[in-house]
């Protein structure tokens, strides 16, 4: 389930982006972070305790929101505009 | 040499776009530096290109006309400024800002510089604040204003602060369900700080109104609260509390917006260079600055929440302030009646300021009650036993011998997290002030750079 | 009131060298008080790489990092605690046919030293360590080198002589140093008073005063190593990384973060220095090259940190040749981590017996031609 909830400027263009491989949606003007957690519940999963984080700050200075595209870029996703075709990534890289 | 360089401007907020303003008034040519896509700040952070339609009286409520002002301020000397949106500073060293932008590094000298880097909420922790779903006060804002989003379907909102109430009214408003106002603040300490706050009677006013509207609308308000945890694995579900008699209670929501006031943002002032002192109000080290906002370092400036909170009418006026300092230093004519008029004003601020931070004290005992298993590092996955155990074995009396023997500190927020805790928890282990234990020294690259950036290197013409 | 402490020794400098030899001392049952102006094990000691190599050190080096590889092989019984020590190996890569030479050439000559050297070179070299890109044709691995995590040892040095009894003293910086009669004596401002048979000079970049006030000037320099660090990255790399010919260098340790090295920070005064952007835009880029695993990855932190260079490279160890009962040991040039509680141990030797096994002739303080 969605943790952001959308309650305002729901008439922008749609976004379409895979988050973990599935093929999801968001708004053009959406943060990495909006887009992911209005499509789930989480950012990332910390490297030291495979705990789940979903940012904190929103305003680029707690780092809490840094998460991973497929293709191995990392983007702090409370600074980075949704785009088409990001593949973006929520879970843990440190415990398979 | 130092009149060719134009005088460089850090921040693009209500502070830092009332200097460019005044300094192209006097017919300079200023380098705006901001890393965010528009200008605005936090406070009057404006909704990204593209789509947004909400009306700024939406989006800013009362501040609407304030905001607006301070935007077009901006667009109307847009094309007299060298403006760098999107672009993060990341290191000051010998006179000249490291700029990343697009990936490239860039280097800028300077000779005259003003510091307006703003500030992010003040955190303690409490079981539970790195669940998803516990945002910061600020953060909680910024969804709301910049994306249209609420943090959650039903929100707690825990703290003290101007914000806490601001925040809860907002998302109110925005039709959002709000489980609750749980305020640290003693219901008896906010009704005497009042008086005081009469200094401004709009003020007041409208912080009277947000109470209203919240209880007008069955919100629960609560002082004098603690934090007991936030519960859930994978999210928040609810937040545990103690209220002011020491009960225990339960409230459930799949949010908690949190926060204690803000705290400012001092890393480039401190590799500046910048001499700094702790200031009992803000209970932190913060740079020093004469009236004018010029600090200890010839050149550099500082103006708004980045060198001390004082909200953003101050930002304005203190931003305009060390750009005629600034002038002032550079033997341009000054209008006099000006600066005493900005003087008058701030000082009138900063007594209302004091009267808040009555109104909205930091809960100094909170530290005491984190428990030692807590996190208290978000980055580095530091616990609260960790620090305390460095302190009280005497290996750590200041905080940077603590950070590098617990590495709380240490990771990608630089601190920005973690040392207002450390430095409660350390001065409380060793029974000093909050002042005795010193300050994080700042280390470049004062947010994370990407390795990349060593490639792409530009080159100042 | 002035504080009076009578010992037996007296060190100045709480860094590894001066940590580790309060420690030996201690446990040879003298009487001993450390004085550090800052924090013990902060300074170069505590913020260097973590590199723990003996690999390419000079071979008169090489008997002193023997011993001092025994120490780092019983850290958890000396200090409590393994300080994130590893023996992971530490590889040097060969870039060019005449790097692989020279690697090969210094196997031959650090032969009978017991390092263990192993060059390894084509399909092998990149079947071990795949994650090391085209760039190398190969490199000489010593496997027990490795890498520790200096904030956590070199204190704990101190700390471990201080749970044996020895007076540590932080935040004391010696003002002046004398000897009257048979007894050095030690002013810190007008709070301390140590008067001590032995003085050790352990005081790295800061040593050339105490040297200097018995008459031995040493021409030693202050440089600032650069390093930065990156995110917690999956990882990648087991062995500490070193470059024939120098310029990077680079190690991941077990939470993921890769902390590189190269090149040189700047002073800010004479006890504080930092990163140079130019360095650190060099040595991002040099990293990158190196492992290409960073190139999505961001330095989260830069630092670098004070440490007394000799012309020659090497360190001054050994007695003073003006004053009995002194001796010195800095000058360690940017690679005094690993050897750093070889030679604590035997300033100990020489303080209790008054002579050590130690070939100490390279490091003669009187070795340097006098100074215009």
């Amino acid at each position: 389930m969605a943790l952001l909830q959308r309650v305002a400027e729901q008439g922008r263009r749609v976004v379409r982006f895979t988050l973990d491989g599935r093929p999801v949606e968001a708004l053009e003007g959406d943060t990495v972070m909006t887009a992911m957690l209005t499509n789930g519940e989480r950012l990332r999963r910390t490297e030291f305790a495979d705990s789940p984080r979903a940012g904190f700050c929103m305003m680029g200075a707690c780092q809490d929101c840094w998460v991973r595209t497929e293709e191995g870029e990392r983007l702090r996703a409370c600074g980075t505009f949704i785009a088409d075709g990001m593949r973006l990534l929520s879970g843990g890289e440190w415990t398979s | 040499m130092s009149e060719v360089l134009p005088p460089v401007i850090v921040g693009a907020g209500p502070a830092g776009i009332r200097a460019a303003e005044r300094l192209v008034a006097a017919g300079l040519r200023p380098v705006v530096v901001d890393e965010a896509a528009r200008w605005g700040g936090q406070i009057y952070r404006q909704p990204p290109d593209g789509g947004f339609t909400r009306p700024k009286t939406a989006l800013y409520g009362f501040e609407a006309g304030k905001a607006d002002a301070v935007h077009r301020a901006m667009a109307a000397i847009r094309d007299r400024i060298d403006y760098r949106p999107r672009t993060l500073v990341w290191n000051c060293e010998d006179g000249a800002l490291d700029l990343l932008c697009d990936g490239a590094s860039e280097t800028l000298p300077f000779s005259h510089m003003i510091l307006a880097t703003g500030a992010t909420d003040r955190v303690l922790p409490f079981p539970g604040w790195t669940l998803p779903g516990v945002f910061t006060l600020g953060g909680s804002q910024v969804a709301l204003k910049f994306q249209g989003c609420a943090v959650g379907r039903r929100v707690a909102f825990l703290g003290t602060g101007p914000l806490l109430y601001l925040v809860a009214y907002q998302y109110l408003k925005a039709g959002v369900e709000v489980a609750g106002v749980f305020d640290t603040t003693p219901f008896a300490a906010q009704a005497r700080a009042t008086t005081g706050m009469l200094r401004d009677p709009a003020t007041l006013a409208k912080g009277l109104l947000f109470v209203g509207w919240l209880r007008a609308h069955g919100v629960p308000i609560h002082n004098g609260i603690r934090p007991v945890r936030a519960e859930g694995t994978e999210r928040v579900e609810a937040l545990v509390w103690r209220d002011a008699r020491g009960q225990e209670r339960r409230t459930g929501c799949d949010a908690v917006a949190f926060g204690l006031g803000l705290r400012s943002e001092t890393q480039l002032a401190d590799l500046a260079g910048c001499r700094f002192r702790f200031d009992e109000a803000d209970r932190a080290w913060l740079p020093e600055r004469d009236g004018a906002g010029r600090s200890s370092v010839p050149g550099v400036y500082l103006a708004g929440d980045g060198s001390g909170i004082s909200g953003a009418d101050a930002a304005e006026l203190a931003g305009e302030r060390a750009a005629l300092g600034l002038l002032e230093d550079l033997g341009r004519p000054v209008d006099g009646k000006r600066v005493k008029e900005l003087d008058g004003r701030l000082a009138r601020i900063a007594a209302f300021r004091r009267s808040l931070s009555a109104a909205f004290p930091f809960p100094a005992d909170w530290a005491d009650a984190i428990a030692d298993d807590t996190m208290i590092c978000r980055c580095e996955g530091v616990t609260a036993g960790a620090v305390r155990e460095i302190a009280r074995s005497g290996q750590a009396r200041e905080m940077n011998r603590a950070k590098a023997l617990t590495r709380a500190g240490m990771g990608r927020c630089q601190g920005r997290m973690c040392s207002a805790t450390t430095a409660e928890l350390l001065s409380r282990t060793l029974g000093t002030g909050p002042d005795g234990v010193g300050r994080l020294r700042a280390q470049p690259p004062i947010k994370p750079l990407p390795v990349s950036a060593g490639a792409e290197r530009r080159e100042v013409a | 009131m002035r504080e009076r402490i009578e010992c037996d020794a007296a060190i100045v400098g709480g860094g590894i060298v001066g940590g580790s030899a309060a420690l030996f001392l201690r446990q040879a049952g003298l009487s001993v008080t450390l004085l550090e102006r800052d924090w013990c094990g902060a300074k170069a000691s505590g913020v260097n790489f973590g590199g723990v190599r003996r690999q390419g050190r000079p071979l008169e080096q090489l008997p002193l990092s023997q011993r001092a590889h025994a120490i780092w092989g019983r850290l958890p019984e000396l200090l409590g605690t393994d300080a994130e020590y590893i023996r992971s190996g530490h590889l040097k890569l060969a870039r060019s046919e005449t790097d692989l030479e020279s690697l090969i050439a210094y196997r031959e000559r650090s032969q009978g030293f017991g390092l263990g050297l192993e060059i390894i070179t084509g399909e092998e070299f990149r079947r071990r360590w795949p994650a090391l890109g085209d760039r190398a044709l190969g490199g000489s691995l010593c496997p027990e080198d490795g890498h520790a995590n200096p904030r956590l040892v070199s204190p704990a040095f101190a700390r471990a002589a201080a749970a044996l009894g020895a007076v540590v003293r932080e935040q004391t910086p010696v003002d002046r140093v004398e000897k009257d009669g048979d007894r050095f004596v030690l002013l810190s401002g007008d709070a301390l008073e140590v008067r001590a048979r032995f003085l050790l000079n352990t005081a790295g970049a800061w040593s050339r005063r105490v040297a200097e006030a018995f008459g031995e000037p040493v021409p030693l320099e202050s440089l600032h190593p650069n390093m930065a660090v990156t995110e917690p990255l999956p990882r990648f790399l087991d062995v500490n990384i070193g470059v024939e010919g120098g310029g990077v260098y680079g190690r991941q340790v077990p939470r993921g973060n890769v902390v590189v090295g190269g090149g040189r920070g700047f002073a800010l005064d004479a006890d504080r220095a930092r990163p140079q952007r130019d360095a650190v835009l060099t040595l991002m880029r040099d990293a990158a090259e190196l492992f290409p695993q960073l190139r999505h990855a961001h330095v989260i932190r830069c630092w670098t940190g004070v440490e007394g260079y000799t012309p020659d490279r090497n360190p001054v160890i050994g007695p003073s040749r003006t004053t009995p009962g002194l001796f010195h040991a800095f000058g360690f040039s940017g690679a005094g981590f690993q050897i750093g509680p070889g030679v604590g141990q035997t300033l100990a030797e020489l303080v209790t017996t008054g002579e050590t096994p130690m070939p100490l002739e390279p490091f003669r303080i009187d070795r340097f031609p006098p100074t215009a």
